[in-house]
């Protein structure tokens, strides 16, 4: 970053490894920040490389957020870090509104950590189907194998049926989004469609 | 075939009818594969430069490549399967009409290969019946002709008459499963190297 | 869009309350609207044109696509859960396997992450070798790319043509790693392997006589009527549109912005070698093709020029806590021992803190983001997959296209699932 205004929001800056300089950010004033650094003339930071999370091994860490922002115009990158502790709610406000690039990245996140992304307009999981029941995989907590037993995730990707999701409401789920009903937007949003059998009660 | 008894001319030839009807089934079948590639990830591109003109298995009767399991004889996954794509390939595997073979190509297919984790089937057998497994991380293209041409000799060993070299469908039982669960675990369980590394510092 | 049951005016044969048969009226309320229905139509996950296991839902008015709705994961593997489980030697096997299509430059990638958070200096020649991987790798990809999209569009014969050409990339790989497609050629701060005797000479060969075989495919296609029509004005983005949705690569420069990171933010001395950055007008799937033609004679030059310049000298880097010792020194000195151990037990411990690079693969901008608690193994192994994000414009590029022009459009952006889900 070469101009000296602070970023609306910045509680410290740090510089990496690489040596790129780091700003972590208010978690409520992301969004402003974000919109900051992409209009302020000598900011101009127009191209979102990318978004992702991190958790650390220590858990009294908290995860965060990390979006690397380019200006393509100066040649100049700089880093956003958002805190989340791991206790509270995770979640940030998403920038799908300033950057395109950000949808599906979000959603990554949102599939691999379970941080959602508020004002996201299709906040589903991207790369697990939607019914996967056994949390979020990039997680600490989460066991390299999966939670649940070989047998027991071959049953249940077998039984899914290859096209729960092709479907009429799917395609308008995303246009519909704002009109429906509180609890259905919940369930909409946890993935809940179709059913998984019960595991075989002889374990 | 089988040469019966002493005959005196070298004109004509004995054989069991069956014997001439499997001869003439299987060796048409086994020279005429129709291959479904179902090719995923890295294998899949091994399995492209096997078909394209340096390997061209084309030479072993599988010059139709068959995009459609409704026309297909054998099911070759190349690559990687992770569980989201289990029931895809179960689905494949059911469309296919009688006989039909199946090729796992690659460690993964095989076993799950380096992918020992929360989103790999460890091993397509757990979904679908194989018939021949070609190791390799990828195989290279010699690897899976060869692994085509043990098909070929597997296929010609069987029989429409014999109940126990005749191929029946597989159907999933009640639960879902292709296998007992406790098989499932068996031969999904960690081994070699890999028993170690599942502690991240 | 309202949920059809087709009623037809008919009567068909019932028995009425006594039990004798009578004829049973269907109602009919008029003929179903045909012309305001939309259909869906689904692609993939195994179909041929989707280059992998992806697929895409499709709303057709007619043969109009209204909407185009990917869904991805089929090929997920966990890549980056399982980097959090090795070792940083033990990560480079696993960057072969995401984009499969250019093994060696990814394996430079996750290598310039690594010695960035090392803080290492890698010595001349091994920088030299990699810009040899990368174009390699630039070269192999971008001839696949030709001939699956050309097969997309009906042209079998480039196919042929450009898979040739790869086989004799392939032979170079595997006379310098031992493998044709996993190659693993890095290590953190140096190589697997110097190059062996006679790899000059051929590849020297190679770029001499490679550039015919891009002459033959120019000519088949570039001016054929059947492929320009199949391809210009079909899925353009204007630059503005590219960059908000952050493609990068051959499909960032095919919209007219001039950002090629071996340029813009060079990294193995690229700023000192002779090429030009090439960049498209109209954005669209012709574009495309023109971009990676012209990038492969570019490679090509670079790869000249690298042979060139090769210097002598080692291709590690001088410290034993980072380079395995020799086998022979390994086996007679108890010091060269005692490091090999403790590098195959324990691996090379990095320090506190985090390190992105991002490098111009054939694709895009591959970024590898590290971050580190001190350990041996990383905290977060991120991979910024390139065909992944150029892959999230693909809804907004098929928006009102023939249902033909989405495998056009989907083939231009040229993914690869491996690393589109990781
Ligand atoms: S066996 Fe190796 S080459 Fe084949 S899909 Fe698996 S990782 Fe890729």
């Amino acid at each position: 970053m070469t101009s000296s205004s602070p970023v609306p929001g910045a509680l410290r800056t740090e510089v990496a490894r690489d040596g790129e300089t780091i700003v972590f950010l208010a978690a409520d004033r992301l969004l402003e920040a974000m919109t900051w650094l992409k209009e302020t003339p000598g900011q101009e930071f127009d191209y979102l490389v990318d978004v992702t999370a991190v958790e650390f091994r220590d858990r009294e860490r908290p995860l965060e957020v990390v979006y690397f922002l380019r200006s393509l115009k100066r040649r100049a990158d700089i880093r956003i870090k958002v805190e989340l502790p791991a206790t509270a709610e995770l979640a940030v406000d998403s920038v799908w509104s300033l950057w395109r690039g950000a949808d599906w990245l979000e959603r990554e996140v949102f599939d691999m950590f379970g941080i959602t992304f508020r004002g996201h307009p299709d906040l589903r999981r991207i790369l697990m189907w939607e019914t996967y029941a056994e949390g979020y995989p990039l997680r600490k907590s989460f066991p390299l194998r999966g939670r649940f037993s070989r047998a027991e995730q071959v049953r249940q990707a077998l039984n899914v049926n290859p096209e729960a999701n092709y479907s009429l409401e799917e395609l308008s789920i995303a246009e519909a989004a704002g009109d429906l009903p509180d609890d259905m937007r919940e369930r909409l949003r946890r993935g809940e469609r179709g059913v998984i059998p019960e595991p075989p009660t002889a374990a | 075939m089988k040469r019966v008894g002493e005959v005196k001319s070298s004109n004509y030839l004995l054989t069991k009818f069956q014997d001439l009807v499997d001869w003439a089934v299987n060796s048409s079948r086994a020279n005429s594969l129709w291959p479904m590639p179902f090719g995923t990830a890295c294998c899949a591109i091994e399995f492209m430069a096997t078909a394209a003109s340096r390997f061209d298995f084309a030479r072993f009767g599988m010059e139709r490549q068959a995009f459609s399991p409704r026309q297909a004889d054998v099911l070759i996954c190349a690559g990687r399967l992770p569980f989201k794509l289990a029931p895809v390939i179960r689905r494949i595997y059911d469309q296919m009409p009688q006989p039909k073979w199946v090729i796992s190509m690659g460690a993964c297919a095989s076993t799950g290969g380096v992918f020992d984790n929360y989103a790999m089937v460890q091993g397509i057998d757990t979904i679908v019946p194989v018939d021949v497994y070609v190791p390799g991380c990828p195989p290279r293209p010699e690897g899976l002709l060869y692994g085509i041409l043990l098909l070929h000799k597997k296929i010609k060993g069987e029989s429409l008459f014999d109940a126990v070299k005749r191929r029946e469908e597989q159907p999933l039982d009640d639960k879902g499963l292709r296998l007992p669960p406790e098989t499932i675990d068996e031969i999904s369980e960690p081994f070699g190297n890999s028993v170690h590394q599942f502690r991240s510092s | 869009m309202s949920k059809r049951t087709v009623e037809l005016e008919l009567a068909t044969p019932g028995v009425d309350a006594e039990g004798r048969p009578a004829r049973v009226p269907l109602t009919a309320t008029g003929e179903p609207k045909l012309a305001e229905e939309h259909m869906l139509v689904n692609i993939g996950p195994q179909h041929p044109a989707t280059h992998g296991v992806l697929r895409l839902v499709v709303e057709l008015d007619g043969e109009t696509v209204v909407r185009c709705i990917p869904h991805l994961g089929y090929l997920h593997s966990g890549f980056e859960k399982l980097g959090e489980y090795r070792h940083y030697n033990q990560i480079i096997p696993l960057t072969d396997r995401t984009d499969y299509l250019s093994p060696m430059s990814n394996n430079v990638g996750f290598a310039l992450a690594a010695e960035k958070l090392m803080g290492i200096e890698i010595t001349p020649r091994c920088t030299v070798l990699r810009v040899i991987a990368c174009e390699m790798s630039r070269i192999i990809s971008h001839m696949v790319w030709l001939g699956t999209t050309s097969i997309d569009l009906g042209a079998f014969t480039p196919f042929l043509w450009a898979f040739q050409e790869r086989e004799r990339i392939y032979d170079l790989q595997e006379m310098w790693t031992g493998a044709r497609l996993t190659t693993s050629l890095t290590r953190v701060g140096g190589l697997l392997a110097d190059i062996p005797d006679g790899f000059v000479d051929k590849l020297r060969h190679f770029t001499e006589t490679f550039p015919k075989t891009l002459g033959e495919i120019d000519r088949v296609l570039t001016r054929n009527a059947v492929w320009a029509g199949r391809t210009q004005g079909v899925g353009a983005l204007t630059a503005a549109e590219a960059i908000n949705y952050s493609l990068s690569g051959p499909m960032l420069r095919a919209s007219g912005v001039a950002y090629d990171v071996r340029k813009d933010k060079p990294y193995l001395g690229y700023e000192t070698y002779d090429f030009d950055v090439i960049v498209g007008e109209h954005g669209d799937v012709f574009d495309r093709y023109l971009v990676r033609l012209e990038e492969c004679h570019q490679s090509n030059r670079i790869l000249q020029q690298a042979l060139d310049r090769l210097p002598d000298g080692p291709i590690n880097v001088d410290d034993p806590r980072v380079i395995l010792p020799s086998k022979t020194r390994a086996m007679s000195d108890m010091e060269a021992m005692i490091f090999h151990f403790k590098q195959v037990m324990e691996g090379v411990k990095a320090p506190v803190g985090e390190a992105y690079v991002g490098i111009e693969n054939p694709k895009g901008e591959l970024g590898t983001y590290l971050v580190s608690d001190g350990t041996a193994k990383p905290v977060r192994w991120r991979i910024r997959p390139p065909s992944f994000i150029n892959l999230s414009a693909l809804p907004r590029m098929a928006e009102g296209h023939l249902l033909s022009d989405l495998i056009a459009i989907n083939a231009s952006v040229d993914i690869v699932m491996g690393e589109v889900d990781r």
